[in-house]
């Protein structure tokens, strides 16, 4: 018995030590997520029950669901900022993968100059987005821009472009859509590089038009790789901020004022920052929701074609 | 387009009916313009995608006259280069945002990889979920608890604060590229160092890491164009002196006429260094971008 019962403990032990061991790698990591993100998120909750000016000298003031309230019933801007957040991703992620796509095809088969071509596609999403946004500011400007030099030129009139509440968020859509259509392009090419040949080689014998081929042979074997690419950038595209702020801060009047920009007004412009909170926690749930849409649609997808 | 080509392969020697000849020249004739159309379509794309930079750096070389001046003309200059450098303090903003970049991420290098490695042989895979929310939860929800914090702290305005902030962008996303990397890498050769007496975290440093030498390029260039292309966190946390790129030249339009020349001039300094990794990195940025979407 008693021989036993050490071998037990000391495999025990090394069983410990083990676990230990394995530990010490994630530690650090487990660490960093905890403090800098969980406890901010737990903490955005908290406040999001309070009123508070960042003051020093006032502590948060409980006031219930009040910021709820006041979003859903009163704030002029927030169903606004809901919609238009909503429609600027519609609007680009769709824009972005059917451009996406045309691109990938052009670029499937190899020609002189191929890998430079990438290359160059690549600079939109790479270049830093202020300063990206700062050259379409200038691209853009009514009375010096390039595009009103062009339209006044070839005789067409001169547009407000950001400086109108109609025009601006199409806009800002149009630099969007500049910006990322090339990361769907390199999505979608690397997918369809990945394709198998076998089923185009049965389509060319049974005498298949590349039209044909390309909508019942590609584009649904496409669709995992499509998806996956929606859902990263319906995600990005929700939060999108850099250019939005920096190219008109929302405006002119609240036209391109989206969730994200107008949490950060409230937070840090207005100093409401349990109000921000509140936004924030009904703005990761309509990001959170919107993800698991797609993963859900990415999962039933996979299933039906291991079928 | 491969069964246009296919078509125009040559057969083995038989003698050609006039239609064939006929039908064939056709076929070339096609191929000949569908290359034309791709050769139009491509250089289009490439205009677009390229106009804007190139607009920015013609203005980076024009005087506040010429780029105001209705017509397309202008004598160039090095003036708006030379302003940014002596009278925006530009070379200070340069280097914060090389040191918040570098550090932030070195650190998530030092955090990122072994978690990831963990993740891949350990199965910690409810970390990785975690890790993967943090690429879903908005970047403004962290936001506005560190900006208390940290201004509990006094650490508002710090790099530190800067360095960490940045970190909650590069660590997931090293731990996502490093993940799958992991998985792939062959176990007999870990096992069988292990049998040969190294421990765990030798065999991680000394065999799991050589072997990954490509993904870690990938994570490290993406993690460090991630911190210097921020503006959001920068915004809200740097202070006068800790102030990043992208915040410096968001400030330069704040002024009530706007410096174009300087602004462009300032946009293609810090564009410049990203474009360099681009050009001569491209098989890394590329696989660092499309990171996740590709596997199956």
């Amino acid at each position: 018995m008693a021989p036993h019962r050490t071998t037990q403990t000391r495999t025990s032990i090394i069983h410990l030590r083990r676990r230990f061991q394995r530990l010490s790698f994630i530690l650090p990591a487990l660490i960093f997520v905890v403090v800098m993100m969980a406890f901010p998120v737990a903490y955005n909750g908290w406040l999001s029950f309070h009123e508070w000016t960042g003051s020093a000298r006032r502590a948060p003031e409980y006031v219930g669901t009040d910021n709820y309230t006041e979003l859903f019933t009163q704030s002029d801007r927030f169903f606004p900022a809901v919609k238009r957040t909503f429609l600027f991703t519609g609007v680009v992620v769709t824009a972005e993968l059917v451009f996406g796509i045309g691109i990938a095809l052009l670029l499937r088969d190899a020609f002189p100059g191929h890998t430079v071509v990438k290359t160059l596609i690549l600079l939109p999403m790479v270049a830093t987005p202020v300063a990206i946004s700062m050259a379409w500011l200038l691209m853009l400007e009514p009375t010096i821009g390039v595009f009103n030099k062009i339209l006044r030129d070839i005789g067409l009139t001169p547009q407000p472009w950001l400086g109108s509440q109609s025009q601006a968020l199409w806009v800002l859509m149009a630099v969007d859509i500049w910006q990322w259509t090339p990361m769907m392009a390199m999505i979608t090419l690397a997918g369809l590089l990945s394709l198998p040949e076998d089923p185009y080689e049965a389509a060319l014998v049974d005498g298949a038009s590349s039209l044909q081929s390309f909508f019942h042979i590609t584009l649904p074997l496409l669709v995992p790789t499509l998806l996956t690419a929606v859902l990263l950038r319906s995600i990005e595209a929700l939060k999108t901020f850099d250019i939005i702020y920096t190219m008109t801060r929302g405006g002119p009047g609240f036209s391109t004022e989206t969730l994200n920009t107008l949490a950060y007004v409230r937070a840090f412009e207005y100093f409401r920052l349990g109000q921000a909170a509140a936004l924030l926690v009904v703005f990761f749930a309509i990001v959170l929701g919107v993800s698991v849409i797609f993963i859900q649609m990415r999962r039933s997808v996979s299933m039906r074609q291991a079928l | 387009m491969t069964d246009l080509s296919q078509a125009t392969t040559p057969r083995p020697h038989r003698p050609l009916s006039r239609q064939a000849v006929m039908s064939k020249r056709r076929a070339q004739m096609r191929r000949i313009m569908a290359e034309s159309v791709r050769a139009v379509l491509l250089l289009v794309i490439i205009v677009i995608f390229l106009f804007p930079v190139i607009w920015m750096a013609l203005a980076a070389f024009q005087t506040q006259i010429d780029i105001i001046s209705p017509g397309w003309g202008f004598t160039p200059t090095l003036r708006n280069f030379d302003r940014v450098f002596s009278e925006y303090n530009f070379l200070r903003y340069m280097g914060n945002s090389f040191l918040v970049a570098a550090v932030s991420t070195a650190l998530s290098l030092l955090l990122g990889l072994p978690g990831a490695y963990a993740i891949a042989r350990f199965h910690y895979d409810w970390l990785g979920v975690v890790l993967l929310a943090a690429r879903i939860v908005p970047g403004i929800t962290f936001l506005v608890p560190w900006y208390i914090l940290f201004s509990r702290a006094g650490l508002n305005g710090t790099y530190i604060a800067l360095i960490l902030s940045h970190m909650i962008v590069s660590m997931p996303f090293i731990v996502w590229v490093m993940v799958p990397f992991f998985e792939g890498l062959p176990l007999e050769v870990e096992e069988s160092a292990r049998i040969d007496g190294a421990t765990m975290l030798g065999t991680f440093v000394r065999i799991a890491l050589p072997l990954s030498v490509p993904a870690i390029m990938t994570a490290t260039i993406m993690s460090f164009i991630f911190s210097w292309n921020n503006f959001m966190f920068s915004l809200v946390l740097s202070g006068d002196d800790t102030r990043t790129l992208p915040v410096a030249i968001f400030n330069f339009i704040t002024y009530a006429s706007i410096d174009w020349g300087g602004l462009m001039a300032a946009a293609v300094l810090i564009t410049l260094p990203v474009l360099v990794i681009t050009v001569f990195m491209q098989r890394y940025v590329v696989s660092g971008l499309t990171a996740g979407a590709i596997k199956g």
